[in-house]
């Protein structure tokens, strides 16, 4: 971690008391340094033909915009008005009653005003009311309008990239405003001007090239998966033989590439490696990976909705390429809000593949007939139900487990209860934070929405504060130490953030502990789980 | 000048003008009763229908519903059918829970932190049972005035009035709603002042319909408690307005001109202004959709065709390597 960043109790010591006494139009902006995140690299942005590629610097005064870019800021805001009824409406209702104010993890961690969600907001519809709406033109600023200036659009980059897209402030707005949604489109709108964040923008191109977004070209990522399977060989004696690019297998498999590269997310994919080995010996199941859609997560997401449908694209393609008979999906956040919200009204309707049903159990997955994929969590949560997975929960004993809900899939998809039933099924102790703080009010990592970079470190360490505080509490009350996520970003932001704030905490997956618990024909006796831990009561005569 | 400053001032300018006006001479009275109260019915409607077209005008292309509740999946776990519906009927459940209701502001909290840097959250429902009195209590006020449109009044508004006005104190007796009413309006303004955060956020324009309405509601209890508003001649008034035989009264006084000019102007200020949430919360997409998007395909009317990077390209670029790592190709 940085030297730089502040200590956590010099962070609470900062967050503001109280907003200050000037107006909000009238603070000026002042980009500040570890709160927000790179300008993106114009070689990404080129290789996307997105708008102005160029290199360019949050810092400096020259953004380098095109000459017209008040004419092209004033046509998209025009242009997504008229298609997305959601941007229209929440422009004009909200009544500024401030219930989501608090809701925000970053103001609660910062206490910046501008971070409420209806502030965060009102800093686009200030520049709706003066553009489209009478009452703007005649009454000006009395009803809250104002003129675009490089002041404002800088305003917007800085704070729009100061939201996670949680959709937390939504659960609280008697409207159901989702400032989520006002972001996505501040998004679109500023990537016309060429204006994103490197940490989305090189994801993005990568995942366009090579199909993931950290670029690993097809045979880097067989080569990663194959020492994996050195690990399995060495923990449990057994040697997987993931599938790649297979045509006609019953399942493809996508997942983040995040838990490809690295710790600890890698331990949760050794987990659904092991997990497809087990199904194969036993029930014939097969799986196969994929290196051309070899990303489940879809920064596209975060910069615009055509970027989010390219990239979402190479799933039913690929998927039609091999002739599978559905997809099953790995354990991501953003990456279900794509697949559930979005994926099959973009590049749906998928007649090439059949309602997906488990062969295993025969169940039918009735909820994704339409989208043709499945959940893992929801997939094995059936499994587990009827049985057919062997598990030895005392595996997992050594670890004291919570579970953190990821936004997405609990705030845009509501998927609360398959993960809880499977945590109960593959361990003995598991502790819920408090509930204020988990299934639809979950709070955020704090990195969400691409902002899981290092430059930011002290905006995501107070955004994921209100998280932290939740582990930590059951960490002092149960002696909780692993923190649970279906999520391959948690397994990114986590770990920095309970090393800052609860130090004694580890972050995993669903599909990690799965793997830990299940029992294996042929396998050696375990001593050690997915990480090479001893198991308890495996520690050694040393240690009790 | 302070945002709620200038929107009480404008407030009591306009009362000023319409009781001035009224109480000088008779034309004006024609003014006040007659004009301006067509005017801004007009305006009301055409707004109104405006914005509504508006929203209506602009499509659905995703179904984005914020799920507060267990998804339907598996069919042994149970699906939280109102938070996180995946019917319509579902759907109507939770809209009418919302507008009845408001559901989504009773799950307000409030977050502090103590000095050790802990947080917690406690329940905070005054903002809901604030907004609940003000909604219902204004709803009722509405309903009750419909006796001075009707000839012969509904059975049903003469119920309300009865138990609206279940207190007798003396004559007249109390209507509760019109003092809820108040009592509402001024705990949200006097919330919109004083906790920081709320005033920080607030514009002129959120303040001044708390005191339009305020006002409105102060002059009806003047006139009836008070001053005695000739009930026979107001009805006369209004009815002449509703069945387009519009007439003004001898008996009448300034105050009760001074109650229909500000009715006027929030009727001309609805559909300009944030009032139009009562109409909004009907088109929201995050509350009105059912989450079933994996099971039932939404359309998107716009949905264009994107350049994507195919798996032809992305194979030429790593033919090689695939072939030299085991991996399948499709050309050789
Ligand atoms: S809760 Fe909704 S209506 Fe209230 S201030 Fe926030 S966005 Fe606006
Ligand atoms: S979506 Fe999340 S991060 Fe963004 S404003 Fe709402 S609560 Fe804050």
């Amino acid at each position: 971690m940085s030297d730089e960043l502040l200590k956590p109790d010099e962070l609470i010591a900062n967050i503001e008391p109280a907003p200050p006494r000037k107006g909000w139009m009238d603070t000026p902006i002042n980009i500040r340094k570890g709160m927000y995140c790179y300008a993106s690299n114009h070689k990404s942005v080129a290789s996307l033909d997105l708008p102005n590629a160029r290199p360019w610097n949050p810092l400096e005064d020259d953004w380098k915009l095109p000459e017209n870019w008040k004419d092209i800021i004033f046509n998209g805001f025009r242009e997504r008005l008229d298609k997305f009824r959601s941007f229209k409406v929440f422009m004009d209702i909200c009544v500024r009653c401030g219930a989501c104010a608090d809701k925000c993890h970053f103001f609660i961690g910062s206490g910046d005003p501008k971070n409420m969600p209806v502030l965060r907001a009102e800093l686009l519809r200030s520049i709706y009311r003066n553009d489209f709406t009478t009452a703007g033109k005649v009454f000006g600023k009395m009803v809250g309008a104002r003129e675009m200036t490089m002041d404002v659009l800088k305003e917007w980059w800085y704070y729009l990239f100061q939201c996670t897209e949680c959709r937390r402030c939504s659960v609280f707005c008697p409207y159901g405003i989702d400032t989520a949604e006002i972001t996505i489109m501040g998004r679109e709108l500023l990537n016309l001007l060429g204006l994103n964040i490197d940490w989305i923008a090189t994801p993005i191109a990568n995942c366009n090239r090579t199909g993931n977004h950290l670029g690993i070209q097809p045979h880097a990522f067989k080569d990663m998966l194959d020492f994996f399977v050195e690990d399995i060989e060495e923990i449990t004696g057994i040697t997987v033989e993931p599938q790649y690019n297979k045509k006609g297998a019953d399942i493809l498999f996508i997942t983040p590439s995040g838990d490809v590269f690295a710790d600890p997310g890698t331990y949760t994919c050794m987990g659904y490696m092991l997990y497809f080995h087990f199904l194969k010996e036993k029930y014939g199941l097969d799986v196969t990976w994929s290196t051309y859609a070899s990303e489940g997560g879809n920064f596209g997401l975060f910069t615009s909705h055509e970027m989010m449908k390219r990239l979402n694209s190479k799933m039913y393609a690929e998927a039609k390429r091999l002739g599978v008979k559905w997809i099953l999906g790995g354990e991501c956040g953003h990456m279900w809000r794509v697949i559930n919200q979005y994926m099959d009204t973009m590049n749906g309707p998928t007649d090439f593949m059949e309602e997906p049903v488990s062969p295993i159990t025969g169940t039918k997955f009735e909820n994704a007939k339409s989208t043709k994929m499945v959940h893992i969590a929801e997939f094995t949560a059936d499994l587990i139900k009827h049985g057919k997975l062997d598990l030895d929960k005392s595996r997992n004993d050594h670890l004291k487990v919570t579970f953190h809900d990821s936004c997405n899939p609990a705030r845009a998809m509501g998927m609360l209860d398959e993960p809880r039933y499977v945590i109960n099924n593959v361990c003995n102790h598991f502790y819920e934070m408090p509930s204020n703080t988990i299934r639809e009010q979950t709070f955020c990592c704090g990195s969400g929405a691409g902002l899981n970079a290092g430059e930011n470190l002290e905006l995501r360490m107070m955004g994921g504060l209100p998280r932290a505080n939740a582990v930590k509490h059951v960490h002092e009350k149960y002696g909780v130490n692993t923190l649970s996520c279906v999520c391959a970003i948690d397994r990114a932001a986590l770990p920095p953030l309970m090393e800052y704030w609860v130090p004694e905490v580890e972050v995993n997956g669903l599909h990690e502990m799965v793997a830990n618990a299940l029992i294996i024909p042929g396998e050696n006796e375990r001593t050690t789980d997915l990480r090479g831990e001893p198991l308890a009561g495996m520690e050694g005569d040393d240690v009790e | 000048m302070k945002n709620y400053l200038l929107s009480l001032i404008a407030v009591i300018v306009l009362a000023l003008i319409a009781y001035v006006g009224a109480e000088a001479a008779t034309w004006p009275q024609y003014v006040f009763g007659i004009i301006i109260p067509y005017l801004a019915m007009t305006i009301f409607i055409m707004g109104t229908i405006r914005k509504i077209l508006g929203w209506a005008r602009s499509p659905v292309p995703f179904r984005i519903p914020s799920t507060c509740g267990q998804q339907k999946s598996l069919p042994w776990i149970k699906q939280s059918k109102i938070d996180n519906p995946f019917t319509f009927f579902g759907v109507i459940v939770r809209m009418v829970l919302e507008v009845f209701l408001f559901r989504s502001l009773f799950r307000n909290t409030k977050c502090k932190m103590s000095k050790g840097g802990k947080i917690f959250f406690d329940l905070e429902k005054w903002l809901w049972v604030g907004a609940i009195v003000f909604h219902w209590s204004f709803l009722v006020v509405l309903l009750r005035h419909l006796r001075f449109f009707t000839n012969p009044v509904p059975g049903c508004i003469q119920f309300l009035e009865q138990v609206d006005g279940f207190i007798q104190i003396g004559l007249p007796g109390i209507f509760l709603s019109g003092f809820a009413l108040v009592a509402g309006a001024v705990f949200l303004l006097v919330r919109r002042i004083v906790i920081p955060q709320v005033r920080y956020i607030s514009l002129a324009s959120d303040y001044f319909p708390l005191f339009l309405i305020i006002g409105i509601a102060l002059t009806g209890i003047l006139m009836r408690y008070f001053t005695k508003v000739d009930i026979v001649g107001a009805k006369e008034i209004l009815m002449g307005l509703v069945t387009f035989h519009p007439s003004i009264s001898a008996n009448i006084n300034g105050i009760f001109y001074v109650h229909l000019f500000l009715v006027s102007i929030l009727l001309v200020y609805i559909p300009f202004s944030k009032l139009m949430h009562m109409g909004g919360i009907f088109f929201s997409p995050t509350r009105n959709l059912a989450n079933n998007s994996r099971a039932v395909r939404h359309i998107n009317p716009w949905n264009y065709p994107v350049k994507v990077h195919t798996y032809d390209e992305y194979e030429d670029d790593y033919r090689e390597k695939m072939i030299e790592a085991g991996l399948p190709v499709e050309k050789e």
